[in-house]
């Protein structure tokens, strides 16, 4: 999995230590996932079956696609705070835009079910964009922007709901997001076809290059010739339809389309990104590095379930497991700026 | 005359390697009260090293470090400060935002016994302590407003402020005009007098032999020459820095020059009454094909703007560009970059990236040349490695960090990435800037050669020996406007000091 996002060693003969610290953030991840699936294997017989493996999978799909996006803006040292509103609300636009029973309360309008899905995609792609202005235009930081946005994406999901619930969406979207083939949920085959996609694009992409060296430093790519505020902007529109696609599925997925149904996904996907090591101060890290943050997430919360803990203890347990990360995390690059200054 | 001054710092021995590669070996060196010591060798002699095993910011090396006739041992550099040792760096730690009289107190303005903090009493006492020193700035003024020079001052202040007796000042003339030099070595003279001691490390040999009492030589992490100052000459310290008999690279540039006639080669570069706030005005000139024109000031002359107006990342207030006769707006860099413009700012910083490899540093300019969607990274590297032998840059590996190259082979990453798919015009700013003698020659053979291949150049220095060195043409900036051209005419460092 780390081996995704390895930079080659320049020489096998360096010292083995500074290239242990050199890899600590893709290191530390991993060790933490096999101590944690150890350790919930050990203390539940149910952890550690096929079925549950599947579990795990699916529970963490719709986190994943989120957070494929969010992968690229943090790696342009940037942050989306949208997400899970943007996810929630092109959640409700598509279900807006299908034909709901009589007895849904919605004023809607019905639409054939591709150009819902098309209307959904498109209206995420615009909140999207509409972050990317405000970050690169006007020069709003991306922080203080997707707040806003976070409130614009969740007022336009009440104005479109106004306190129901939704339950019919596209075909293809409720089979996404709720059936499975040969036994393996859709939504699970999207998840890892997204992930790959966006592993693809940060690696073997000239547009992948460049969010890597805006992420390293900025100044430099811009007296390089790089259109920064381009690639920026870029990531902050994957980010969105990312967010967007997951919330699609995610409301097929979940059965319903209605208000704050995302909430905890904004926190979930900035923790499956940085925990599994991605450099806050950008850069550093990718889609190898997602995948391990997200099955550290998925194993924590599926075996925390198993184990039979208290359930308020743990929301305790994953704060400060995001605590630990963000140590690691910049624990991790003053390591890396003290070998290779 | 220092002989006979006790010695407060006393190494023996000093010997530090990084990764198997010995930086000093069995260094020994003295440094007396009331002494200016100045360190001269070339990128990679080992100068900065040693330097930093005195502050205290490396603590794991061989020797013996005696400090007031007692040995001692430094874990941090909070450790030296506490002892008195404080450096400062090249580039500037200050608090551009905060006032002077904030900077002076940095981490220790004074407070009354409710923890507030007195701010007329800091702004009084900084006042009289920059003043006692010879500095007369008002200390309620923004910091970042002043011109570096001064900067320089104020931090030095808040060091010695801080209780420092030891001050180590790296490079700290390469950005001042000759009156702010001045106004330093009157600063360090009357911190001698006071008993102070200083290590003055600089490539300028001549600002080492004017202000030092006694200079040391470094080569390859050894020492290889320690005299008095009055005692030696600059010929003398080259030899022993170099090696071989090399004066005719360092020219002193005091006789005259003979630039060339005015080119007739097609204009490359017009730009016509370019205005920028306060820091440009009506600024006209032109660039041609086989030309190195050059454009000197003093610090602060408006001369970085300029060169970011040309390349796209400032936008001009007035005025316009036009390449090979087309009129040009730059929104971004992107746009100047298509447009045929490369451009080497004065920072390594600003143009590198210091955790990625060499071959990706070289390849990020030229990677829509390389690869439309997909990347190519065998190409990468072919071209890097081309560009890693045209250049000479060592070492020759293109997978290495570039954070492990020496500053003066970063800063042949940052040109080399220009030269794959050679620019119509190259904008170098501050090309030379702390390099060894050696480095410089290979700076000017690289230029010399771009000329040849009729690339049109613009060197942007407050360095007159870089300027003179490179340029066939120079344009004098003074206070954001052109004051003087020179072409095919006699040029010499006098005349360009006394135009600027």
């Amino acid at each position: 999995m780390t081996g995704l996002v390895t930079d080659e060693p320049p020489k096998p003969s360096r010292r083995i230590g500074a290239l242990l610290r050199a890899q600590m953030r893709n290191i530390a991840p991993f060790l933490t996932l096999i101590f944690l699936t150890g350790f919930f294997a050990a203390a539940s017989p149910s952890f550690a079956t096929l079925d549950n493996v599947g579990n795990i999978l699916t529970q963490v799909s719709v986190t994943g696609i989120i957070a494929v996006g969010l992968t690229f803006v943090i790696l342009c040292a940037e942050i989306d705070l949208s997400i899970a509103s943007v996810a929630n609300v092109t959640g409700i636009a598509v279900a807006y835009f299908t034909l709901q029973d009589s007895y849904v309360n919605i004023a809607n309008i019905a639409m054939p079910g591709w150009a819902a899905i098309l209307l959904a995609l498109g209206l995420c792609a615009l909140l999207g964009l509409v972050n990317a202005l405000g970050l690169t235009v006007i020069g709003i930081p991306s922080f203080i922007m997707t707040l806003a946005m976070m409130q614009i994406a969740a007022g336009v999901s009440a104005l479109l709901v106004r306190g129901q619930i939704a339950y019919k969406i596209p075909d293809l979207v409720a089979t996404l997001g709720s059936s499975s083939i040969g036994g393996i949920p859709w939504i699970v085959i999207v998840a890892a076809t997204m992930l790959l996609a966006g592993h693809v694009v940060l690696t073997y992409t000239r547009f992948g290059r460049y969010v890597y060296m805006v992420g390293g430093n900025r100044e430099a790519a811009e007296y390089s010739g790089l259109n920064v505020k381009l690639i920026l902007g870029s990531a902050m529109v994957i980010s969105a339809v990312c967010a967007g696609i997951g919330g699609m599925l995610g409301v097929a997925h979940f059965g319903s389309a209605q208000q704050n149904e995302f909430d905890t996904y904004l926190l979930d996907s900035i923790a499956a990104v940085v925990v599994g090591g991605t450099s806050l101060f950008g850069g550093r890290g990718g889609i190898g590095n997602t995948i391990v943050g997200l099955f550290v997430l998925g194993v924590l919360n599926n075996g925390l379930d198993h184990v039979n803990i208290d359930s308020f203890l743990k929301i305790l347990i994953r704060g400060l497991i995001l605590l630990a990360a963000l140590v690691i995390n910049v624990y991790a690059q003053k390591l890396r700026a003290s070998t290779a200054k | 005359m220092s002989q006979d001054r006790s010695a407060v710092l006393e190494l023996h021995g000093i010997t530090k390697a990084f990764g198997g590669v010995e930086a000093l070996q069995g260094i020994d060196f003295t440094l007396r009260a009331g002494e200016i010591h100045g360190l001269v060798g070339e990128n990679g002699a080992g100068k900065s090293t040693l330097m930093k095993i005195i502050a205290g910011a490396h603590a794991d090396f061989v020797g013996q470090f005696v400090l007031d006739g007692r040995e001692t041992r430094f874990r941090s550099v909070r450790d030296a400060l506490a002892a008195g040792i404080a450096m400062v760096h090249q580039e500037l730690s200050v608090a551009p935002d905060l006032t002077v009289a904030e900077n002076v107190f940095l981490g220790s303005q004074p407070v009354n016994r409710f923890g507030f903090v007195q701010w007329r009493r800091m702004a009084r006492e900084a006042g009289e302590q920059l003043a006692r020193l010879g500095i007369h700035v008002d200390p309620l003024q923004r910091m970042g407003d002043l011109p570096i020079g001064l900067q320089q001052l104020i931090e030095i202040t808040r060091v010695l402020f801080s209780g420092a007796r030891i001050l180590i000042l790296d490079e700290p003339t390469s950005a001042l005009s000759p009156p702010e030099v001045e106004r330093l070595f009157s600063l360090l003279g009357r911190l001698r007098q006071d008993g102070r001691s200083i290590v003055f490390i600089s490539h300028f040999i001549d600002d080492i032999l004017r202000v030092s009492d006694v200079v040391t030589v470094f080569r390859n992490g050894r020492k290889v020459a320690e005299a008095e100052a009055a005692k030696t000459s600059k010929a003398v310290l080259i030899e022993a820095m170099i090696g071989k008999g090399h004066e005719e690279l360092e020219e002193s540039y005091l006789h005259d020059i003979a630039l060339p006639a005015a080119s007739d080669r097609p204009t490359v570069l017009q730009a016509s009454h370019l205005s920028v706030g306060r820091s440009l005005r009506d600024v006209s000139f032109e660039a041609r094909a086989g030309e190195v024109l050059g454009i000197y000031g003093f610090m602060g002359c408006g001369q970085l703007d300029l060169a970011r107006v040309l390349f796209g990342k400032l936008k001009p207030d007035r005025g316009e560009l036009a390449v090979t006769g087309r009129k040009m707006v730059f929104g971004t860099t992107a746009a100047a970059r298509r447009a045929g413009i490369a451009f080497v700012p004065e920072s390594r910083r600003a143009m590198l990236f210091h955790q990625e490899p060499v071959y990706k540093n070289i390849s990020i300019s030229i990677l829509d040349r390389v690869a439309a969607i997909l990347l190519k990274p065998s190409r990468e590297r072919e071209i890097a490695k081309r560009q890693v032998e045209n250049l000479q840059i060592r070492p020759a590996a293109v997978d290495l960090d570039l954070g492990m190259l020496s500053g003066g082979n970063q800063q042949k990453v940052g040109l080399a990435k220009w030269l794959s798919y050679p620019p119509k015009l190259l904008i170098l700013c501050e090309p030379t800037r702390g390099m060894d003698v050696g480095a410089k020659n290979d700076v000017v053979n690289i230029v010399r050669d771009l000329r040849s291949r009729g690339l049109a150049i613009i060197v942007v220095s407050t360095e007159p020996e870089t300027v003179l060195s490179l340029a066939d043409r120079i344009v004098v900036l003074k206070r954001g406007a052109v004051v003087r051209e020179f072409v095919g005419e006699m040029v010499s460092k006098d005349r360009l000091l006394e135009a600027a």
